[in-house]
């Protein structure tokens, strides 16, 4: 990373250290807000506004793990079906007359034992963990459905779901926004300011080298398994309340949206390479352009598609930058000084 | 690989000292291991309910099977190159729906003209996906994944909310769907035609070798000047010409077609070449293996009901299967690895 920052300014290509991708990408998102805003009917309202933080909640949460481990050069395909099988798991639960409170945090410690499984998979068997998360994908929705067949339990009390979706006394500022706050500071603190982060990067630029330097490279990835599953019960809990609904298929599909929003944030799909501020933004253009298109009355098909070509975008774009850029910088090169060997 | 097999000969008395020798032989042997299990499913659903094996029941079983084995066939190349095509449901769905749509329009389509045109289909999708793959250095993963929801949006936006219904269908291909010879479905027949092609394909010429050349090692196969980004085009275009041919072939057997055609579809088909042995990082496994997953699939999904239990636990078993397999095939490796170092050490 320094060594690459420290080529383009001997090549005086000194923008370039500004217009990384993440960068990029904070500022794509700041202009279409303020495109959506200002030409989108309804967009800037601060009921849409609520309800667009309430859409992009579970996204963002998901997103918050999924960076530090796509960040290993790991993968968690396997979160959105955790959701589901946490938010089967409540509704059986609750159907058994088990407390709210009891529950909540079981569920996130059913979360994190899900994680759990996967962490071990990739981790103590050193399997791959697209493979692994792929099987457990199909293996927790499975279990979801086993649990609560293609029925809902919708008979959640309505103080704990009105405070889901509610906002804070008289402002548009949802409740859940706070939260969302507290972990995604907490998540880049990890990343950004610890030794953790460090090693976390560490581990997915040169995974040998890395273990060498003495970083635990497995029990790290494991860790991060168990937070992304104790997310994962999170969201479920979250996912129930907000639509007041157990149900199976709860989330289905949203691996692709988040792993396509920290795509999108910049973060290497390879490792070792992304920041947790390009990850937001990431979220927000994304969650933002759904909203702005369905308000648009544009289909939710057509979304799909959106969805899947900026998840393939993200990587192809900078693929495709990084080989013009080489190019010209060979160019530059080759015209200022004369190159010592190809 | 034939190296490595004849070390692990060798070693045979040094591993039967584990103690496990039963389970090793039906490891080593995964073709023969499926087979058993294949058998013992069989024979416990039918002393369930003796109608399981009954013609009509049967006949089932390998329509429902012609499928999942086309595109487990084409699964196969592409994840013997080190890759992964998660859309094949996707392009199943978009090759199953144009070609009910197209006969419907023209009853006088033939049936080897739809075929050619689900085939069409197929390719264009499996060229767009490699192109992106080799050409934009795009993960395998992430660029099927982006275009199984890509794909998937492009049938709902041709459908919309319409279904194409048998009755809308050339009664020739609703009994194509259902046409046998000798008792044999007709679809089964061109599935094992396909996987017989791919097979010799795969072992007999020397594209089909590169791919298992390209999936060991792929700096080495650059190096002995094998052309990559032609081989893995080749698979990808294979792949998804055989997923738009088993669009046609669904067609045929459903007679009704909406947008949600193959949907999921991708996780059994992974399950089905991962169980048959074939290794997800490339480089080893054969088609005849993933058919026999494909096969072992299809009677687990078609036991549940006759042994009383709930539909709802498929979808759980085929995860199970994959871990399970994948698990299996390492913990298998690391053995082999380990004689080897002991047989290593008792040399030097």
């Amino acid at each position: 990373m320094s060594v690459e920052a420290g080529r383009q300014g001997r090549d005086g290509l000194h923008l370039s250290r500004f217009a990384t991708w993440d960068v990029a990408i904070i500022v794509v998102t700041v202009v279409f807000l303020i495109f959506a805003v200002t030409s989108v009917q309804h967009f800037g309202t601060s009921q849409n506004a609520t309800f667009l933080v309430l859409e992009l909640a579970p996204i963002l949460l998901l997103a918050l793990p999924m960076t530090l481990i796509i960040v290993t050069g790991e993968i968690d395909l396997s979160v959105a079906s955790t959701v589901g099988l946490t938010s089967s798991a409540m509704g059986v639960m609750w159907n058994s007359g088990v407390p709210l409170e009891t529950i909540m945090p079981l569920c996130v410690v059913i979360g994190a034992v899900l994680g759990a499984v996967n962490g071990f998979f990739v981790t103590a068997l050193g399997l791959p963990s697209l493979a692994v998360t792929i099987g457990t994908l199909a293996l927790y929705r499975g279990l979801a459905f086993v649990l609560l067949g293609d029925t809902a339990v919708a008979d959640f009390p309505r103080s704990h779901s009105s405070w889901t979706i509610g906002t804070i006394g008289e402002t548009p500022i949802p409740n859940v926004l706070v939260p969302m706050i507290v972990l995604a500071g907490l998540f880049a603190a990890v990343l950004h300011a610890m030794p953790v982060g460090r090693a976390i990067f560490a581990s997915g630029s040169n995974r040998v080298a890395a273990a060498f330097a003495g970083i635990p490279v497995a029990k790290l990835k494991f860790w991060l398994y168990v937070t992304s599953g104790a997310v994962a019960g999170l969201v479920g809990v979250f996912w129930t309340l907000r639509f007041s609904s157990a149900r199976a298929d709860n989330a289905h599909g949203l691996e692709l949206t988040v792993v396509a929003a920290v795509l999108l944030g910049g973060v290497s799909i390879f490792g070792g390479k992304g920041t947790l501020p390009g990850v937001l933004a990431g979220v927000v253009l994304l969650s933002s352009l759904q909203n702005a298109l369905r308000l648009a009355n544009v289909s939710s098909e057509a979304l799909t598609v959106v969805t899947g070509s900026l998840l393939i975008i993200s990587v192809l774009a900078p693929n495709i930058l990084g080989r013009v850029r080489g190019v010209l910088r060979r160019r530059l090169r080759r015209t200022h000084v004369p190159a010592p060997n190809p | 690989m034939t190296v490595l097999a004849r070390e692990r000969d060798s070693e045979g008395g040094a591993t039967s000292s584990t103690g496990s020798t039963l389970l090793d032989t039906v490891l080593r042997f995964r073709a023969l291991g499926l087979l058993v299990v294949l058998a013992a499913l069989v024979a416990v659903t039918a002393a369930v309910n003796p109608r399981f094996l009954s013609g009509s029941s049967i006949r089932d079983i390998l329509l429902a099977a012609s499928i999942t084995l086309l595109l487990a066939t084409g699964m196969t190349v592409v994840v013997l190159t080190r890759g992964i095509d998660l859309s094949v449901g996707s392009v199943l769905g978009l090759s199953a729906f144009c070609t009910a749509w197209l006969l419907s329009e023209n009853p006088g389509v033939s049936i080897p003209v739809a075929m050619l045109v689900g085939l069409g289909i197929g390719a264009v999708c499996g060229l767009f996906n490699g192109s992106v793959v080799h050409f934009g250095r795009v993960p395998p993963l992430v660029a099927t994944l982006g275009t199984l929801y890509v794909f998937r949006g492009v049938v709902y936006f041709v459908a919309g909310g319409s279904r194409i219904n048998a009755s809308d269908m050339p009664a020739g291909f609703l009994d194509f769907g259902s046409a046998r010879v000798l008792g044999v479905p007709y679809l089964i027949l061109i599935s094992l035609v396909v996987l017989a092609l791919v097979a010799v394909f795969l072992s007999r010429y020397r594209a089909g070798r590169d791919m298992y050349a390209l999936g060991s090692s792929p700096e080495a196969a650059e190096l002995a000047g094998i052309p990559a980004g032609r081989r893995k085009l080749t698979a990808y275009v294979l792949c998804g010409a055989l997923a738009g041919l088993g669009g046609v072939l669904y067609a045929a057997r459903y007679g009704t077609v909406d947008a949600s055609a193959g949907y999921a579809m991708e996780l059994d088909i992974v399950a089905a070449v991962v169980v048959g042995g074939v290794a997800i990082f490339g480089g080893s496994g054969s088609v005849l293996g993933a058919a026999l997953g494909a096969f072992l699939l299809t009677v687990i999904s078609n036991a549940l009901p006759v042994l009383n239990i709930d539909q709802f636990w498929q979808r759980a078993i085929v995860g199970a299967l994959i871990v399970g397999a994948i698990a299996v095939d390492r913990l298998v490796a690391l053995r082999v690895a380990e004689s080897l170092r002991k047989k290593g050490s008792h040399v030097g």
